[in-house]
């Protein structure tokens, strides 16, 4: 196989907001301390003006977003998952959650792919928290191409936003000139007949990989990209689902209350078929270099297609 | 406007704050009346508003950071004209815009929703920040109460606003001293509150009587000539002031009066309204 450009979304976010600084003049960027990690000190290096660091404090970060929002203009609130959607939680659900605002949370390692740093930072939960706020939209980009367009994606939408992004350098999918970033809408990425593999985040390329080794056992598998956790393309998962007849949700973050639990909501209510949900099996991560806990948690290429070919 | 002018109002407010939470048959009369002067004098005296135009981009802002006294604050609105009057008697029903707790997007005039306690502070801090991003002059101004000045995020944003110099910011402590479970003191001292503000980098303001508009127009007329740093105006007032039954009890902090209880309020407060029409 020839070498794939691997770029960390985090990479990603740090040089989308660049980009849409240049445009637009309403863009303020919040961080936590965690501006070389974030990679908003990208955007600090060309905006310093209009990046502020809030010091290790992100709940009041959050509410410092809520009322740049309310003034009219549109910040993206930065720090680690664990801390955004969890520190922040409650910050997040009344303050921009509950008046609708504008505010768009950029949250950086999530799942256990943080590596080294072990259990405390590593958020398997942010999804099931984030999708739990209504009226808020959650992305959980696959690549570097995606994560850029999300970005932007999450500027144009009136309203808040979760946007996921991860540490680990992630292969280059979706650098094709069809790719179009539609807010709410999956792709498909590959057809099968056999069953469907729904994934997000760093998982879409991994499930790929999976399917190729699927096929080598005559198992033919149709992979979706959902990039949008919410709002879910429910019309493609439930299509889908009757044309395979079987599901599996493939996520880098716990089995409870994520992509799995939403896709099985949606199939629940309109098509229900068998379903297999890879994730963190609601156990906390560990430290370790980010590749070795993929491969420990079954969540590379070679444990995802274990673990169907087990189920199928 | 005449200090009387704003004690006939004010006395106005705690009118409609006891029939508010008497028809609501629950609400926060206690800290709704303690700040019933504060309120007065904000949109009054002290703050660039326009209840024909709750939205102008120009106008001062203010945070209910203590969200629970929103009898006090929409009978404010209403008394300035955001809203009508009558209204008042629909807080917190099913299907009434008068949710409990501020909601911005449904309450002409409110400019955050709030209500879970130390979080209105850091709005207000980021509306400030953005005035000044923006070389913009309006005014921020958010009340909080000597109870919530205990949530820690309350000196996350004390601390940043501190930091940032953040002159356009008046942070209001409404210090009844009094909170559900009992005297701040008794629960969890957050005294000396003056100098906590003042370690985070805020000019202090003491008022030893927030019930008295002439001290309260000393405080705000000093915060406006304060430059390079936030103002906290830190004021004693008296929990349930205006209404005898209720004065410094903790427990009228989250209590509607009953039908007999409400008929001797309003008796109180038409009796104080006649003695200000005979000054």
């Amino acid at each position: 196989m020839s070498e794939v450009k691997k770029i960390a979304t985090r990479d990603s976010y740090g040089n989308a907001l660049v980009e849409l600084g240049k445009e637009h003049d309403d863009l303020v960027v919040l961080d936590a301390d965690l501006a070389a990690a974030t990679k908003t000190g990208t955007f600090k290096k060309a905006f310093p003006e209009r990046h502020i660091d809030c010091g290790i404090a992100e709940c009041n970060m959050m509410g410092i977003a809520a009322g740049i929002a309310a003034a009219g203009k549109v910040p993206f609130a930065s720090s680690f998952a664990m801390f955004a959607a969890g520190r922040a939680f409650e910050q997040v659900r009344n303050s921009i959650g509950y008046p609708h605002l504008n505010v768009k949370i950029g949250a950086t390692h999530a799942g256990i792919s943080v590596g080294e740093d072990g259990a405390t930072h590593q958020c398997n939960e942010d999804i099931a928290l984030m999708r739990t706020i209504p009226g808020m939209v959650v992305i959980n980009p696959s690549d570097d191409v995606e994560a850029k367009a999300a970005v932007k994606a999450a500027y144009e939408h009136q309203g808040p936003v979760y946007l996921r992004f991860g540490r680990l350098a992630a292969p280059v999918i979706n650098d094709r000139p069809d790719y179009k970033f539609e807010l709410g809408r999956g792709i498909v990425l590959r057809e099968g007949k056999d069953l469907t593999i729904v994934a997000t985040g760093l998982m879409v390329s991994e499930s790929l990989a999976a399917a190729e080794m699927l096929a080598a056992e005559g198992i033919d598998a149709k992979v979706i990209n959902i990039h949008t956790i919410k709002p879910l393309d429910e019309e493609l998962i439930v299509a889908a689902a009757r044309e395979t007849g079987k599901v599996v949700t493939v996520e880098e973050h716990s089995v409870i209350g994520g992509l799995g639990s939403a896709v099985c909501d949606a199939l629940c209510a309109k098509h229900p078929v068998p379903v297999l949900k890879i994730g963190v099996q609601d156990v906390y991560g560990e430290s370790g270099p980010a590749v070795q806990l993929l491969e420990k948690y079954g969540l590379d290429a070679k444990g995802i297609f274990q673990s169907i070919k087990n189920w199928y | 406007m005449t200090t009387l002018e704003l004690q006939k109002i004010a006395n106005e407010v705690r009118k409609d704050i006891v029939t508010a939470v008497h028809a609501a048959k629950a609400g926060h009369p206690g800290g709704s009346l303690s700040a019933a002067d504060i309120f007065t004098y904000l949109y009054f005296e002290e703050m660039n508003v326009d209840p024909k135009d709750p939205k102008k981009a120009d106008r001062d802002r203010f945070v209910l950071s203590k969200g629970h006294t929103a009898p006090g604050y929409y009978s404010v609105l209403a008394e300035k004209g955001f809203f009508p009057r009558e209204d008042l008697k629909t807080l917190r029903h099913l299907g009434s815009y008068l949710q409990g707790h501020p909601d911005m997007k449904h309450i002409p005039g409110v400019d955050m929703s709030s209500g879970s306690l130390g979080q209105g502070i850091s709005a207000a801090v980021g509306m400030a920040l953005t005035a000044k991003l923006y070389g913009q002059d309006y005014r921020v101004y958010t009340l909080l109460g000597d109870g919530e000045i205990q949530e820690g995020q309350v000196w996350e944003a004390a601390m940043f606003a501190g930091a940032r110099k953040l002159d356009n910011l008046v942070v209001i402590v409404d210090n009844n001293d009094l909170q559900i479970d009992g005297r701040i003191g008794d629960v969890c001292s957050p005294y000396p509150i003056d100098q906590k503000f003042e370690a985070f980098n805020f000019h202090v303001i003491r008022v030893q009587d927030g019930n008295d508009f002439d001290q309260l127009r000393a405080a705000f007329q000093e915060a406006r000539g304060v430059k390079d740093m936030p103002c906290a105006i830190i004021a004693k007032t008296v929990k349930g002031k205006g209404v005898s039954y209720m004065e410094d009890q903790a427990g009228w902090h989250g209590k509607a009066p009953n039908d007999e209880e409400y008929k001797i309020a309003m008796e109180e407060l038409e009796k104080a309204g006649e003695a200000l029409c005979q000054k």
